[in-house]
């Protein structure tokens, strides 16, 4: 069970199904109707248990417009992704939670053929320039392979199912798509 | 007059490769007793043990050694510090020499990786029954192959594909060769793990790791030890005159740990700790880059090599590609770099690299190289990364007459 669903390639405009009630696609498109309660995944842990859909991480936020979160030093400015004790830049402890662009350009990445026991391969793993805040990610719905993939590519982000776990409950994860759709001979 | 300068008295390396009918302890044992046996020096007369073995961080690799080859009571250090961890030895043994505690100490570094696979990095347990929030980024399963890849070589392809989206010029082709060249120069090692000189051809048609590494273009996992023996310069000077024409001055040993960088959370980033430790240790030194007769760096993949010859000064800034391309950093060039092969041929036993690299380095200084002998070398400059970050510089002058 919970096998990834098309991680890398062939997912694009291939609606996935969610819920009973709503349909996800893996472009820019976002949800559906009826899915106000995963709003609530930012700050509080396990708030979203009870929803039918729970993020991978903390930082992705899904909604209307599913996007990423950085927890910001209010004294510096660097952006951090996990939870920190205090600013690695500067020491201070307070963060406020600021919004990611979700558009992105590919200022690295790799084609990952040999990796640890359960990692589907290939996959692209790349780092994403978004809007001046570097983002980790698997570069999706495009072919692995370096004749598709490459650095300074205009990218945004999409999501995509993990599939539903004992409950019922469905984990979304990310990635980031070119920006510019390749025919992959559709 | 004494002064602070700090010596290499004796040092020693094992093969690096398969040593199926030795453990860890035979084989720092045998680095150790050796770098003893250069230097002319006994077990009883050092005054600090520093000893390093990643894979047993926690299992006092110093202490054991100490029962194989003598328990003298002295201070051990055990240190761990990625692939730094044998630079860390060696500098731990001349931060307690320059400090007076003693006038002679050890460092060891020692590994057995043979077998144990590619240094991927990385983990991947199945998922659990429910999604259920984990760690810092309260990840509901694992990320790594989710969100970018936790692996050595995917990481180390992304630093040098960075570079090239920086300065542009860079080519799975143009990383290809820098390992053609390592493998290259391995063919005069008889200590490394690989000595078989490999084709263009062969390494791009390698099976490929992280696109652009392929295998022969990732450091050899292998077995391997590496010690040396650091003494004050007041006592070199009560040593008998082979003993101070064969030592190796350490003009500079540096450590630095990664400061905060913009994007380092999402990649390790070991360009900003090297360059400040080599601004560190050229002031140290008192030396430039352009001063370096050869250069041992962190090739842990070809990708990382790239990016050194910048983090180094070995070229300007932006220059890398230029400066590769130019034939420098081939055996013949102006600034040959892994003149032993490198870690991707030589290999990499963890926690020897760092001392390893050193011993290399001491090796052309003292005129001792055989037949990869860089003619007239008098300085060097030995460069390890382990990541998380550490970066270990050492710079090393042949004794003066
Ligand atoms: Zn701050």
């Amino acid at each position: 069970m919970m096998a990834e669903k098309g991680l890398v390639g062939g997912l694009r405009a291939r609606p996935i199904r969610a819920t009973s009630s709503t349909w996800i696609t893996t472009g820019n498109v976002g949800y559906g109707q009826g899915h106000g309660s995963a709003n609530e995944t930012s700050d509080e842990r396990g708030g979203d248990q009870l929803s039918d859909q729970i993020t991978l991480v903390d930082y992705l936020e899904l909604g209307d417009d599913p996007h990423l979160v950085a927890n910001e030093c209010r004294a510096c400015g660097a952006r951090f992704f996990d939870r920190r004790n205090a600013c690695a830049s500067c020491g201070k402890t307070e963060f406020k939670r600021v919004r990611i662009a979700g558009d992105g350009e590919v200022r690295a990445f790799t084609i990952v053929s040999f990796a640890a026991p359960g990692v589907p391969v290939p996959f692209v793993a790349a780092l994403v320039d978004c809007d001046g805040t570097s983002v980790r990610a698997n570069l999706i719905n495009v072919e692995a392979d370096p004749d598709h993939v490459s650095l300074g590519m205009k990218v945004r982000l999409a999501t995509y199912s993990l599939g539903e776990d004992s409950n019922g409950t469905e984990a979304i994860g990310f990635g980031f798509e070119p920006q510019e759709a390749h025919d992959n001979g559709k | 007059m004494a002064n602070d300068d700090i010596w290499i008295l004796g040092i020693h390396m094992t093969k690096f490769g398969k040593h199926p009918d030795l453990d860890v302890v035979d084989l720092a044992a045998e680095a150790a007793m050796g770098a003893l046996d250069d230097g002319g020096v006994g077990i009883k007369d050092m005054g600090v043990l520093a000893a390093g073995c990643l894979m047993m961080a926690s299992a006092g690799i110093g202490q054991q050694l100490q029962k194989q080859i003598g328990q003298t009571g002295i201070p051990v250090y055990n240190v761990a510090n990625a692939c730094a961890t044998g630079a860390t030895a060696l500098r731990t043994v001349i931060m307690a020499v320059r400090a007076g505690e003693c006038d002679m100490g050890l460092a060891v570094g020692v590994e057995k990786l043979s077998g144990a696979g590619l240094l991927s990095g990385g983990s991947r347990k199945s998922d659990d029954d429910t999604w259920t929030r984990h760690g810092r980024y309260g990840a509901v399963a694992p990320v790594d192959g989710r969100i970018g890849t936790e692996t050595m070589p995917g990481v180390f392809a992304q630093i040098g594909m960075e570079y090239g989206h920086k300065y542009g010029g860079t080519s799975f082709e143009l990383f290809a060769r820098i390992s053609e060249k390592n493998h290259s120069h391995s063919t005069l090692n008889p200590l490394a793990s690989y000595s078989k000189a490999m084709s263009l051809e062969q390494i791009m048609g390698d099976m490929m790791i992280a696109y652009p590494n392929t295998r022969p273009m990732c450091s050899a996992n292998c077995d391997g030890a590496a010690a040396a023996v650091i003494v004050s310069d007041a006592k070199l000077r009560t040593l008998d005159p082979d003993q101070r024409r064969r030592a190796v001055k350490v003009s500079a040993s540096v450590l630095t740990s990664d400061p905060w960088e913009e994007s380092c959370q999402v990649l390790p980033d070991v360009n900003t700790l090297t360059r400040n430790a080599a601004k560190l240790a050229y002031e140290q030194a008192g030396v430039g880059p352009e001063d370096l007769d050869l250069v041992e760096l962190h090739d842990c993949f070809a990708t990382a090599e790239l990016v050194h010859y910048d983090n180094l000064m070995l070229c300007p800034v932006g220059g890398a590609v230029d400066f590769f391309e130019s034939g420098a950093t081939w055996r013949d060039g102006s600034k040959p770099v892994n003149v032993s092969g490198g870690l991707e041929s030589k290999g990499h036993p963890i926690a020897a690299t760092g001392i390893a690299n050193v011993w290399e380095v001491a090796h052309h200084l003292r005129g001792e190289a055989g037949d990869r002998q860089i003619e007239g070398a008098t300085v060097g400059l030995a460069h390890v990364i382990g990541l998380g970050s550490a970066c270990g510089i050492h710079i090393l002058e042949k004794a003066a007459g």
